[in-house]
């Protein structure tokens, strides 16, 4: 059985301190730790993975135009407001 | 992007200048430049639709009138964005639907609120498996080689926005305007009011609840 090193991170420490690890937020001993627990444990890179699809994913939601009512109605307004 | 420098970029002084001399070509490219952006965040603070769309109109009719009085101390874009936050929270107060202020940091402080089921993990108490406790014991599947094709099916995205649409307030304004609209954290901090590591709680937990349902979905 493959021994843990002592201050290995736990994967229920890992799925927490995905986002500080994205943002780069964590202290170098901390990023030390969460890289060293990716490169032996396939479900936290999985997890990983998953957390940059789905940023991804929300990245690319498409944007609502505005109804040509709507943009009417406000280039009305901005015509008639006097300074 | 640069807030508070103290100085507005020249792009943002001749858009300014433009409005401020009613071009009316210049409005109408704003408008439809920032629209649905102010619309997703609208919908953040006020998930109904016909509110939401008030207040984005709010938000234009405040720009009208307000641009003589712009005074170039943030960029137009986060002058922009912090009126349209004035008046959702303006109106979540009036009608009592939030706790003014300090709501953000009070729902980032607030009760732990796990990325992942504590229930997928080996427990501490396990009879078998204790020195692996805290590792997974149900653990995440591939979403396949490339399920970038899908995540972007309308199925898809629409089942994005029903997750975004039921998280917490804090979570769903944080979530829209950093990884929806893309913005840098020193922005949305400084649009929303709250501190770096809020809005990093916030982004967390959104994040983390937002994949919770494209798992159930993909291993639905
Ligand atoms: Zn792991």
């Amino acid at each position: 059985m493959t021994v843990m090193p002592a201050d290995e991170l736990t994967c229920q420490e890992v799925v927490e301190l995905v986002t500080s690890y994205l943002e780069e937020r964590l202290a170098s001993e901390d990023r030390r730790r969460f890289d060293e627990h990716l490169a032996i444990c396939e479900f936290c890179t999985e997890y990983l993975r998953q957390m940059r699809l789905t940023i991804g994913a929300l990245g690319a939601l498409p944007e609502e135009p505005i109804s040509s009512d709507a943009l009417a109605e406000l280039q009305k307004a901005f015509r008639s407001f006097k300074r | 992007m640069t807030e508070n420098s103290g100085e507005l970029d020249s792009a943002d002084a001749g858009l300014v200048a433009a409005l401020q001399r009613r071009d009316e070509r210049v409005f109408t490219d704003v408008v439809t430049k920032y629209h649905g952006q102010l619309l997703r965040l609208a919908l953040a603070h006020h998930p109904s639709r016909a509110i939401a769309d008030e207040i984005v109109q709010e938000t234009w009719l405040a720009v009208v009138q307000g641009v003589d009085r712009f005074e170039g101390r943030s960029s137009f874009k986060t002058w922009l964005f912090r009126i349209l936050v004035n008046r959702a929270r303006t109106r979540a107060e009036r009608e009592g639907r939030m706790v003014p202020f300090s709501s953000l940091a009070s729902e980032a402080e607030g009760d732990d609120d796990p990325a992942v089921s504590p229930d997928r993990f080996v427990p501490a108490d396990h009879p078998e498996w204790s020195q692996w406790a805290g590792h997974w014991m149900v653990a995440p599947k591939s979403w396949g080689e490339s399920p970038e094709q899908q995540l972007i099916s309308r199925e898809t995205r629409a089942l994005i926005e029903a997750a975004i649409s039921a998280l917490p307030a804090g979570q769903r304004q944080v979530i829209t305007l950093r990884d929806v609209e893309g913005w840098p954290s020193e922005h949305v901090c400084n649009v929303l009011e709250i501190s770096e590591t809020n809005q990093r709680v916030l982004l967390h937990r959104a994040r983390s609840r937002v994949r919770a349902a494209l798992e159930r979905h993909f291993e639905g």
